[in-house]
């Protein structure tokens, strides 16, 4: 038999069994759907989350106190806190050639008022540097002065949110803000920044680090950001900051430096991994429309029963009996497939034009996988009803009997 | 020429062993125009499938124009049935969801003949059996005696040497019936071998040679 008579034969039985196509056609098209869109919102996410960790840019480190260990016993339980990073630390840091900027931090949450508003707020203390490290800039005034890390000054920049909420339209810049019992300035106002990092932008009020540490009564930093000159000096600098660090602290190594790329390519994993379960969890929306074709097909060979022999008795083979078989599941699971491959694309157009912050996009693995997935799911769940219907004997399938079989 | 030498076949129903064909030696000439008669459960229907090749005997040799079926695979025996057999069913066995025009062409389909080479002999055919306007109906369109000069459009269309009909005239009323004898014995007199297997005494006296079957035998 030729493939385009074989075409045309299938075409005639599913035209002929509306309901049994359209309901495979669906089943097929929902399981590429589903892996698609849900491929494309893993890699959305997957986008949206290493652009947000991107902020920091890739020449800053960030060191933590405590060496973070992922082998080893327990940790010492008795009193032995990790020695803590202090401002002097971060002096020494950067003095180091090849380190432009550092930016010591210190976090906590206050309570600011102004004008008799309370309000509960993230506080950051940190420097100058800091701005340029996390690329922030100001809508209004400016950014914290470049004060020695040790002195403080009585002055914040607030986020655009918090000086919406204390100032309404009033302006804010000259104005007190009252953090514990120290009245701080207003110098600057963030522009509207989005969250990163954790931290909303928007919603915090930031203030030299000295000022943070008297107000939360620390000596020790929560972490420093340090910014290299030359990226491929990185390593060198990394090891350069341990190593003084290390000195310091009298030998011991007790702090952690982690670059934004370590970061990234972990985050990465965990994201990429995230995807490819997300896929294999769609897929099982396949499995269920291949089980879906089985029965179909099972139950079009047993009302076909007398047509199989016809068939048979007019000069079909058994191998030709099987192949319509095949082809008729195969030729609806790749219509129904490419189908379903043209919605997703046209929901993750629509999703795209709607989340503007978020972009979808279904990797080419997913699009190829789902469409041979469901392809090849469509013959193998109907291998079993074809192989059924090409060993039927003509003689008892044109009687309408299916149960004898070719000896 | 049909040769049919000492073909047995049993069927199992049940406990019993039933001898649809008991020791049936047979022979047919190119062109002969045979009717197969006998009670229910004679065993006519059983020679019909195997000399049209739908059903194997348990033993003894069955030789269709000089080749001995008997030792043929199933894919060969299927070529062989689509070339050289036509069958004509009483209930016709059309496929509903193709015209007429269609289901002619369906063995050629099958046996892998170009469409363009298709388009001809189909024309052919259905101008011989005058259906060219009913060629693009379908079955549930035409009459009982229309169907049936489909279904033999069908059986004749590879060009067949033997014909074999069971109750062609079966689902038919009486004028119609004859319309379809006719045509049957208009082909036989053009050459092709037909036999047909009836409960209808009087189309099987038409046929020039009887075979009267019992238990299996021929009597």
């Amino acid at each position: 038999m030729f493939w385009s008579d074989i075409v045309g034969f299938i075409t005639h039985v599913l035209s002929r069994h509306r309901f049994r196509t359209i309901t495979l056609w669906v089943a097929i098209a929902i399981g590429v759907v589903a892996v698609n869109l849900l491929t494309a919102l893993g890699e959305g996410a997957k986008s949206f989350v290493l652009k947000e960790f991107n902020v920091l840019g890739r020449n800053t480190l960030i060191v933590l106190p405590g060496k973070k260990e992922t082998t080893g016993g327990m940790p010492p339980i008795t009193g032995e806190s990790p020695r803590p990073l202090t401002l002097k630390d971060a002096t020494s840091v950067s003095r180091l050639s090849g380190v432009k900027a550092v930016a010591p931090i210190v976090v906590g949450n206050i309570e600011a008022s102004y004008a008799g508003k309370i309000r509960e707020v993230l506080t950051i203390g940190s420097s100058r540097d800091f701005f340029l490290i996390r690329q922030l800039n100001v809508a209004q005034g400016q950014m914290l002065p470049a004060l020695d890390l040790d002195k403080g000054e009585a002055v914040c920049v607030i986020g655009n949110k918090l000086r919406k909420e204390l100032f309404k339209n009033k302006p804010a810049l000259g104005q007190r803000i009252r953090l514990a019992d120290t009245r701080f300035r207003v110098i600057g106002v963030l522009k509207q920044g989005g969250t990163s990092f954790g931290f909303d932008m928007d919603d915090v009020i930031i203030i030299p680090v000295a000022n943070a540490q008297s107000l939360f009564n620390v000596d020790g930093l929560f972490r420093l950001f340090a910014e290299v000159q030359i990226h491929q000096e990185l390593d060198n600098i990394k090891r350069a900051i341990v190593g003084l660090l290390k000195e310091r602290h009298e030998g011991e190594e007790d702090v952690t430096v982690i670059s934004q790329d370590a970061m990234l390519s972990s985050v990465q994993e965990i994201l990429d991994i995230l995807t490819i379960a997300v896929a294999g969890i769609a897929s099982i929306s396949m499995l269920v429309a291949g089980i879906l074709i089985m029965n179909m097909m099972m139950i079009t060979v047993s009302q076909r029963v007398k047509e199989i022999g016809l068939l048979k008795a007019l000069g079909a083979t058994s191998s030709t009996v099987r192949i319509l078989f095949l082809c008729e599941a195969g030729l609806i699971a790749t219509v129904a497939s490419l189908s379903g491959l043209l919605l997703s694309y046209l929901v993750i157009l629509l999703a795209n034009m709607y989340f503007i912050d978020i972009q979808f996009n279904s990797p080419w693995w997913a699009q190829v996988g789902s469409i041979v997935l469901a392809i090849l799911l469509a013959l193998l769940f109907s291998w079993l009803p074809a192989q059924r219907a090409s060993m039927l004997s003509p003689v008892e399938a044109l009687q309408g009997k299916q149960q004898k079989e070719i000896p | 020429m049909i040769e049919l030498s000492h073909l047995e076949k049993k069927f199992q129903i049940g406990d019993q062993v039933v001898h649809a064909l008991d020791n049936v030696s047979l022979r047919i000439e190119q062109g002969e125009y045979i009717a197969v008669m006998g009670p229910s459960g004679s065993g006519k229907s059983t020679l019909m499938n195997i000399l049209g090749l739908l059903d194997r005997a348990n033993s003894g040799d069955y030789v269709l124009d000089g080749i001995n079926v008997s030792k043929l695979d199933e894919a060969e025996r299927t070529r062989l049935r689509s070339k050289k057999i036509g069958f004509v069913f009483q209930s016709y066995h059309l496929v509903p969801r193709l015209s007429a025009r269609e289901n002619i062409e369906l063995p050629m389909m099958l046996s892998g003949i170009p469409a363009q080479q298709r388009k001809q002999t189909v024309d052919d055919v259905l101008d011989k059996l005058n259906l060219m306007d009913r060629a693009h109906h379908s079955p549930n369109q035409l009459s009982g005696g229309q169907r049936q000069r489909v279904a033999i459009g069908r059986a004749i269309v590879m060009k067949p040497s033997i014909l074999l009909a069971d109750e062609p005239t079966g689902n038919l009323d009486s004028k119609s019936g004859k319309g379809v004898t006719q045509l049957l014995e208009s082909l036989n007199a053009e050459g092709i071998t037909l036999m047909v297997v009836t409960h209808d005494p009087t189309l099987g006296a038409r046929a020039h040679r009887q075979l009267n079957m019992l238990d299996g035998r021929i009597v």
